[in-house]
């Protein structure tokens, strides 16, 4: 198949990659760019481990051709530190500790900032909603929650479980 | 007098990999690298090992790295499975540090010219009398010194004493996860390395007649054996594209060997059978005494494991020599399987482990590391990356198998159990590489002459093990049997899944509690209570239903609340589960408690987001998972046709654990059994009928209520 030049805008850095014209955007992120962070878990869209953000907009990478992010901003979960700290949400990911395998956390991290940066106080119910597209197999969905409200200024983002008398105990 | 310390075989992981060295080893720049023979696969349990190795070393838990698992160079912990990593690897683990330690300190004694017994050790350096002595683990450790066997169990500190274990840590591994860090088996790229994909068979049972013409470009290569065929190209994308043409290409012979998806009963019943009891208790008397008999039988679906990432390893065939990475969960027993499904020596196999994503049984990991090995072969020095598709994560990976649980009990005249029977029908759980003598690896039923994998066996009926795990009810009853019935076909294979037969087991137990509760006219936990003989078991029990309000909660219309309880294998960890759900126009799980007992703790966080992992994913084989069928292969390839709980789904789960000073058990699978439960019982309050079939769906109440 020939190839195409395609132009990308990642993380804030231009990139010219030689590639198929059909190529999915996650493969040119992986495979081109070198980026683990956006994973592939389905190739249809559906379970949200390669989500990044698309000019301010979460949305799967593995069914989005390379070619259609041309002339966009593409963030993935690696450029949302600045100046070497770590995102809010990352940094409540950890302070949550909201993951277990972590497959599927890239994808809910980005799917969180871009809730977050049109939505900075979000409910329960809007996070939730948010992260609907994101599929987490080992059940770690009460965290991850907690972890995005706590981003998003909740002063304990665990609150919400406290409240059904988890026995988290303090770190 | 200092109590005398359990012999070596107390230590099963240790007393198999005897040498210090293969366990732990003190690192130039003041780390300690411990080598632990089970896979993190996101359960957590490096980290939990690290904080045992800090604590018996005395030395901070951040100056800890753990060395993934190789069969190169790790012990031989057997399988990473069956909730035993704490119990095994920590307990080695623990030992072998606390050996080594006195190894240094008697060196330090020996330097500083006084006794071991005026030593301390303070974050890996040596104090003497309090002081500094400007020796530590470090400087003491010369090559060779932990080259030694372990001796005599040493003391190692008690609970009372630690101060990094039995207290939360933030997991080593979580740093990458939440920075998107190279970290998964996916993620790596060797040099030279080239791409795989395998064109699976379109049903269960099918031979390859030709592999046509597929017009492919020249670089990419086509391995076809028998019935396996596969491709290797430059890249994952023109492989992708070069298997699409090959699958278009090849013609088949398909026989359609399955049974009906609707009638997963009559599969069962049909089915030619082993038959063994389990347990059997009489008391005659007692089985006399019964006023009032019931009966009910409960089913589970095939249930798939769904990982969130398709199955994927990396191989290289360098002359005789194969070296695979891979997510298996037991690297040791694959080595042993590739050898011999390939006639070689193990000595010529080596794998490594690399994390995956969350593993929760025997998935496709053993299988596609076949693939990749298979595949690399017609590239000798390279390395061959496969990835295996959803659709085939989704039909290939071998499945937790369906299963029926009839059960009859009778009650004497003051509302008590007297008399309890119970079979329990499926295809074994055992299915992992080399289980019954078989390597047991996918693709060698695929090659030319390659046989059928035969039936999984379901290891011995114990209780404990395969499909009667949790069989056997862990209440007071004077006249007990317990059969099981493994099934001698197996038109779908089947494999372990979390908590094997537990779960289907502990969901017909409970629910069977509650429908002979409401006989005895007696509150369900107060009829618990009534016929536990454990004070740990009703320590959970009446935690759970403290904790979440069970008595005194005003009826609601639609809504319902109810009970689990199992003590994992009959052996282990203990959990109680109280669930509320809502049946309107749909079953939706609102929320679930959950109290747990598993002995002491490494990480308190570690063994709550086990459980409330566990509690999630049960939820989500409980009311929504069932693996479809055609006559010839599986239909449910997608997370359309197999949908998993989503976040406006899940329920908000809390969960307390029950300190007690007991040995400590693993809390990866209690949850499992006794939240199905909890949520069987729930529903049967809410929608006023009682369903026995899993899932729990909308559908199934509607049938419910039409059959009466």
């Amino acid at each position: 198949m020939k190839q195409q030049e395609l132009h990308l805008t990642v993380n804030g850095e231009d990139h010219t990659l030689a590639c198929d014209p059909d190529l999915p955007l996650l493969d040119a992120l992986r495979a081109g760019l070198g980026l683990a962070g956006p994973r592939f878990g389905c190739g249809l869209g559906l379970c949200g481990a390669c989500m990044v953000i698309i000019d301010g907009k979460a949305r799967a990478s593995c069914d989005y051709p390379a070619w259609a992010a041309e002339g966009t901003e593409v963030t993935t979960v690696e450029g949302l530190p600045q100046d070497g700290a770590l995102h809010t949400v990352q940094q409540a990911f950890l302070d949550e500790q909201a993951a277990q395998c972590g497959y599927c956390t890239s994808g809910m991290i980005v799917a969180a900032a871009a809730l977050l940066t049109v939505n900075p106080g979000p409910t329960e119910q809007e996070v939730r909603a948010a992260l609907d597209g994101n599929l987490c197999r080992c059940g770690t969905h009460g965290r991850v929650v907690a972890a995005v409200l706590r981003a998003a200024g909740h002063h304990d983002g665990g609150e919400q479980r406290a409240r059904h008398g988890s026995g988290r105990a303090a770190r | 007098m200092t109590p005398r310390p359990p012999g070596l075989a107390a230590y099963p992981s240790l007393a198999a990999n005897p040498r210090l060295s293969a366990w732990l080893a003190f690192s130039p720049g003041g780390t300690v690298t411990i080598r632990p023979g089970k896979v993190e696969y996101g359960q957590g349990v490096w980290t939990a090992l690290a904080q045992v190795a800090a604590e018996e070393l005395d030395v901070a838990l951040a100056r800890v790295t753990v060395a993934p698992v190789s069969t190169g160079t790790s012990p031989d912990e057997g399988v990473t499975s069956g909730s035993l990593s704490i119990q095994h690897s920590g307990s080695a683990l623990r030992q072998a540090c606390a050996q080594a330690r006195a190894l240094l300190l008697e060196a330090a004694a020996v330097k500083l010219g006084t006794a071991v017994t005026e030593l301390a050790v303070e974050d890996g350096q040596i104090l003497a009398a309090g002081r500094p002595t400007g020796l530590s683990y470090w400087s003491l450790a010369a090559p060779g010194l932990l080259d030694r066997e372990a001796g005599d169990p040493v003391p190692v500190k008690p609970p009372e004493r630690w101060s990094v274990a039995g207290r939360s840590a933030p997991r080593l591994d979580l740093p990458d996860k939440v920075t998107g860090r190279p970290r998964f088996l996916h993620d790596l790229v060797l040099p030279g390395m080239l791409y795989g994909r395998v064109v699976r068979p379109p049903a269960v049972v099918a031979e390859l007649v030709s592999a046509g013409d597929p017009d492919l470009p020249p670089d990419v290569i086509v391995v076809r054996d028998g019935s396996f065929l596969g491709v290797v190209a430059a890249t994952d994308a023109q492989a992708l594209r070069a298997v699409g043409l090959v699958a278009k290409a090849a013609r088949w012979r398909v026989t359609e060997s399955l049974p009906d998806d609707r009638d997963l009963k009559g599969f069962l019943l049909s089915a030619p059978t082993e038959d063994v009891p389990v347990e059997s208790r009489h008391d005659e008397r007692a089985a006399a005494s019964a006023t009032t008999v019931r009966a009910a039988e409960y089913t589970r679906p095939f249930l798939a494991h769904a990982s969130m990432a398709p199955s994927c390893a990396v191989a290289r065939w360098d002359g005789e020599q194969v070296t695979a990475w891979s997510h298996s969960q037991g690297v040791f027993a694959l080595r042993d399987a590739l050898a011999a499904g390939l006639g070689l020596d193990p000595a010529q196999v080596t794998v490594h482990h690399a994390e995956g994503a969350g593993a929760y049984g025997h998935n496709g990991a053993d299988d596609v590391t076949l693939d990749a090995v298979l595949l690399a072969r017609a590239v000798p020095g390279r390395p061959v990356r496969v990835l295996w598709s959803r659709e085939d994560e989704m039909s290939w990976a071998p499945l937790g198998p369906a299963m029926l649980a009839r059960l009859s009990a009778g009650l004497d005249a003051t509302g008590r159990i007297v008399t309890w029977r119970q079979d329990v029908w499926s295809n074994g759980f055992i299915g992992r590489p080399g289980r019954g003598g078989d390597p047991r690896l996918l693709a060698l039923a695929h090659l030319a002459g390659g046989q059928p994998m035969p039936p999984a066996p379901d290891g011995p009926p114990t209780g404990a093990m395969g499909s009667t795990r949790n069989a056997v009810p862990g209440y007071g009853i004077p006249d007990l049997e317990v059969i099981r019935h493994r099934l001698l076909t197996m038109p779908i294979r089947t494999s372990s899944l979390r908590s094997l037969g537990a779960f289907l087991n502990v969901f017909a137990i409970e629910s069977f509690m509650d429908e002979l509760a409401e006989c005895a006219g007696a509150d369900p936990v107060a009829f618990r209570l009534a016929h536990l003989t454990d004070p740990r078991a009703a320590a959970v029990v009446e935690e759970v239903a403290e904790f979440s309000g069970w008595a005194g909660r005003p009826r609601e219309e639609g809504i319902g609340y109810g009970i689990g309880y199992a003590r994992y294998k009959g052996l282990a960890g203990y959990c109680a589960a109280v669930a509320e759900v809502e049946a309107t126009d749909d079953v939706r799980v609102r929320r679930l408690w959950l109290a747990v007992d598993v002995g002491t703790v490494i990480n308190p966080d570690g063994v709550i987001n086990q459980v409330e992992g566990g509690a999630v994913q049960s939820t989500s084989w409980a009311i929504r998972e069932r693996v479809t069928f055609d006559r010839a292969r599986i239909t449910s390839l997608s997370w359309d046709t197999y949908p998993v709980l989503r976040f406006t789904e899940v329920p908000e789960v809390a969960v307390r654990i029950v300190t007690s000073g007991h040995p400590e058990t693993g809390a990866g699978e209690i949850a499992q059994g006794p939240v199905a439960a909890a949520i069987g019982n729930a529903l049967a309050r809410a929608a006023g009928v009682r369903v026995r079939d899993l899932p729990l769906t909308r559908e199934q109440v509607i049938r419910a209520i039409e059959e009466g």
